[in-house]
């Protein structure tokens, strides 16, 4: 074996074992690295107690209600398995829509209503002309539609 | 094509002239694919459905972002090369490639964060997307400080070399990280796997930008990695018989 070959085995090896360790630490802080966590797993109470931490999901169709003041806004989160009702006092993104994509931070009450402080949209990766959207809508009916966009926010 | 014959274009004495004929086509390439890719890309592209013209921001950020973590690989490349081969091109390659990598991560931050206000509601989430793409701004430019930290140019090169092989390790984090884990950042539109998420004319003037982009970068890196060759080798013969410095 020449010491060319040698040097690269090294540097494979090397390479190989930074990468396991690197798994190993990201696998050992997966809770961690989430952005938000989905509706389903605040009923299974596999959220982090008495701090703050984010939801996404899907604003529920027909779901928005504007209180009288104007400002604070009352809709439902959903993943289609399960629902959390969130609050939220403040202006909310141009993307913001029923049946979009929605990432809030915030804290949940003992009443089980999410006091959001922050609302994000959460953009899916589907680009196309306003024409095309449309067409595509009607031939899949807003079930399957819906269903997509979960597959898109659980991935 | 005998081992011996790649070898010869290891030497910088060879390739100095073969990169100073490259560098025209690769950068003449790069301006024409840019005016096309930014002409389909503001003219004949129509609106998104949702985010309206704010989605043009792809045909900037999609291309940066891409070049930004496909040049750190190239730069590690290198640098595996130098350090198994000891070949010292190798190394002045991976030198000549990081400040263009780091503008184009740079690139990539700015443009996704003006685009995040509008349509996410916020410049900033510490996402895995977004600090992964960060730490990779952070070590292109560890990179760059490392040699300028270290005097000895050969051990400079070492040093660099070590740590992009180590910083490798982020890029696939990069590219998987809006699917291992829940991030405010979407999802690919393109991938190698998959057919395209997005509409035609959308996605040519995307591809047509990232190609601009990959000339870009090319050009840019032998531009740079001549001026490098000049510069660590002025004490050597070949670079005392160049035309252009004989004439000075």
């Amino acid at each position: 074996m020449k010491a060319r070959h040698r040097r690269f085995i090294w540097i494979g090896a090397g390479v190989a074992v930074l990468g396991a360790a690197s798994a190993l630490v990201l696998n050992a802080f997966q809770s961690n690295l989430v952005f938000f966590f989905t509706p389903t797993q605040i009923a299974a109470n596999e959220v982090p107690r008495n701090r703050a931490f984010r939801i996404g999901g899907l604003v529920e169709e027909k779901s928005l209600a504007r209180e009288s003041d104007g400002l604070t806004v009352r809709f439902v989160v959903t993943d289609t398995a399960a629902s959390v009702p969130v609050v939220y006092k403040g202006i909310l993104p141009d993307l913001f829509k029923e049946g979009k994509g929605v990432v809030a931070q915030g804290e949940i009450g003992s009443d089980g209503v999410f006091r959001a402080s922050e609302v994000l949209a959460k953009h899916d990766e589907n680009y196309m002309p306003p024409a095309a959207a449309d067409a595509v809508n009607k031939a899949r009916g807003t079930t399957a539609a819906a269903e997509k966009t979960t597959k898109t926010l659980q991935r | 094509m005998t081992s011996s014959s790649w070898y010869r274009y290891s030497s910088p004495a060879t390739f100095y002239p073969i990169a100073g004929r490259l560098i025209p086509w690769f950068g003449w390439a790069a301006a024409v694919m840019a005016a096309i890719g930014t002409w389909i890309g503001l003219a004949i592209a129509p609106t998104d459905f949702q985010q309206g013209d704010a989605y043009r921001i792809i045909f900037i950020h999609v291309a940066s972002a891409w070049m930004s973590m496909f040049m750190y690989v190239v730069m590690a490349a290198w640098s595996a090369l130098f350090l198994g081969f000891n070949t010292r091109l190798s190394a002045m390659m991976a030198q000549a490639m990081a400040p263009t990598g780091a503008l184009m991560t740079l690139i990539a931050l700015v443009t996704g964060s003006l685009w995040g206000k509008p349509t996410w509601g916020t410049y900033w989430a510490w996402d895995a997307r977004m600090t992964s793409e960060l730490i990779l701004l952070f070590l292109y430019m560890g990179v760059i400080a490392l040699r300028n930290a270290i005097d000895d140019p050969r051990r400079a090169d070492r040093a660099c070399a070590v740590l992009s092989l180590v910083g490798v390790i982020n890029v696939p984090i990069i590219y998987y990280s809006v699917k291992w884990w829940n991030t405010l950042h979407q999802g690919s539109s393109v991938s190698l796997t998959a057919a395209p998420k997005m509409a035609m004319t959308m996605l040519t003037g995307m591809l047509i930008m990232a190609l601009a982009a990959w000339f870009y970068a090319i050009a840019v890196a032998l531009y740079r990695v001549r001026v490098i060759m000049l510069e660590r080798e002025r004490g050597s013969a070949w670079v005392g018989e160049l035309q252009e410095v004989k004439s000075r």
